[in-house]
């Protein structure tokens, strides 16, 4: 666990101010501000349906907000994949700023090792050898080195959310955003999952992660936000969000996890 | 009782081989323009451009609705009408299976692509591919593996299709049969000896096509 010390003194990696997101005529996001430092791990957690996936998503523009902003290192984000001047393009932002899925979404008609270098090739326009290079560092750091010409559909719920993991962070990201990335999992292949968060936490990635399991949550971030409505109802370290809530919808939510 | 004589056919044999080459050059050359042609309507549809969204459908619906044969006619009949110049029969064969071809082809390609997850494209969007390399990279790889089974029965009723340009004179397989007929009078055996001919072709592919399905299947 990393600690909280002086956020303001470090850089703001990723920034999203007064986020407001509608389906239609439903306003699923009511103007949500969070940033994140580098180094920082925030958890967002929340009753379903309260927008924490449409929020993350935000976060890397697969959802286009219809007002206020996201912002990488300072330049504000476009809806355009290429951008000019001081505004950053889609393109740009998703190379330094990952994802990943509560449903792994690999590619399929792809290798483990293909869908770990497809991004450092085709985006990155890395020569082969080297991205090679670098998918195994990082396909070997999840453990799964021998799997490196097996296709998706040979391998287990959790080897499919490692290989997603190792295919976003081939990228070699300044940030990782984790939608709900065990809750697709059997319970018993969660762990490895969450040992490969753990460690990337330890090793100082940025993530946003929301999830339901909440003594990770504890365990892992440096900062806990809850979500209701639309709306970030509160937010703290995770001692006092988790552990002494006054929010009283915030104690309600917590008292499904511990009863 | 009818007594069977194959031998003023056999006589004929270059004639059948002649026309059964002319319907597979027929059938290629229609396939070739009507793959390039129904992409491109493919991707008007799914441009998300509403003109050229409406202007590719409309096109399709027209092809789709109405009888080849009634095409055929028309593009060779009337529409040198509205042109001022003549097409060759040739070429208003060409003309009409290829446009009909688009038509279906396209509607293989968009069912193909619009059954992809759309969590494919996300993964693709989000490690920053455009959305050019999404289609070419993640999309299409995926779609057209799915699309082959109705891209190959498409194909299949395409070489079928051509038997009909024959109304317009075309020395293809099934002219070249009635032309066979009317030398030997032996429409018996020039018909059975056309409809063996047709089968000989297909049967291996419809056979071909249902090992792709079943292996498509299998695979995801
Ligand atoms: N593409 C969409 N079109 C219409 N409504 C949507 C869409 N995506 C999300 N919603 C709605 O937005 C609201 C928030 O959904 P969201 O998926 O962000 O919630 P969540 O907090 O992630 O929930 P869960 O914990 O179940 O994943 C829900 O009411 C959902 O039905
Ligand atoms: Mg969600």
């Amino acid at each position: 666990m990393t600690s909280v010390t002086a956020p303001a003194a470090r850089d703001t990696v990723l920034a999203a101010r007064g986020i407001v997101k509608r389906f239609g005529a439903l306003t699923v996001l009511h103007g949500i501000d969070l940033s994140l430092t580098s180094g920082e791990v925030v958890a967002i957690i929340g009753p379903s349906g309260s927008g924490k996936s449409t929020f993350i998503r935000c976060m890397n523009m697969l959802e286009v907000p219809d007002a206020g902003e996201i912002s990488f290192r300072g330049r504000r984000v476009v809806p355009r994949f290429r951008a000019a001047g001081e505004t950053l393009g889609l393109g740009e932002l998703r190379r330094h700023v990952g994802m990943v899925f509560q449903h792994f979404n690999l590619f399929p008609h792809m290798s483990v090792l293909e869908n770990v270098i497809e991004g450092p090739v085709t985006v990155q326009r890395k020569p082969r050898a080297e991205a090679v290079d670098i998918a195994m560092d990082y396909i070997a750091k999840v453990g799964l080195a021998e799997k490196r010409d097996a296709r998706p559909d040979q391998l287990s719920g959790g080897q499919k959310q490692r290989v997603a993991i190792a295919r976003a962070l081939a990228m070699q990201p300044d940030a990782l955003l984790l939608d709900e990335i065990t809750s697709a999992l059997d319970p018993e292949l969660v762990g490895e999952v969450l040992g490969v968060v753990r460690n990337l936490a330890e090793q100082g990635m940025t993530m946003v992660l929301v999830t339901h399991e909440i003594s990770f949550a504890a365990d892992v971030s440096d900062r806990v936000v809850f979500m209701e409505a639309g709306r970030i109802a509160e937010e703290g370290s995770p001692d006092r969000i988790l552990h002494n809530p006054d929010n009283e919808r915030l104690k309600t939510f917590l008292a499904r996890f511990h009863g | 009782m009818y007594t069977w004589s194959f031998a003023p056919i056999l006589q004929a044999s270059d004639l059948f081989l002649w026309g059964a080459w002319i319907t597979v050059v027929y059938t290629v050359a229609s396939i070739a323009i009507g793959l390039v042609l129904g992409l491109l309507l493919c991707f008007a549809r799914l441009s998300g451009i509403g003109p050229l969204n409406w202007l590719a459908q409309g096109f399709q619906e027209l092809f789709r609705c109405t009888p080849l044969l009634v095409q055929l006619l028309w593009i060779y009949y009337a529409l040198p009408l509205l042109l001022g110049f003549d097409l060759a029969n040739w070429a208003a064969a060409l003309i009409t299976l290829s446009l009909y071809a688009a038509a279906f082809y396209a509607e293989v390609f968009r069912g193909g692509i619009v059954s992809i997850d759309k969590g494919q494209s996300e993964a693709g969007a989000a490690i920053g591919m455009s959305g050019w390399q999404v289609m070419r990279r993640i999309v299409l790889p995926q779609a057209i593996r799915r699309m082959m089974p109705a891209f190959i029965n498409q194909s299949v009723t395409q070489f079928k299709n051509t038997s009909l340009i024959s109304v317009i004179s075309v020395a293809e397989l099934t002219y070249m049969a009635s032309i066979v007929n009317g030398q030997t009078y032996r429409p018996l055996e020039s018909y059975t000896v056309l409809a063996v001919l047709y089968f000989a072709i297909l049967f291996p592919i419809t056979k071909f096509a249902d090992i792709v399905e079943s292996r498509t299947r299998g695979g995801h």
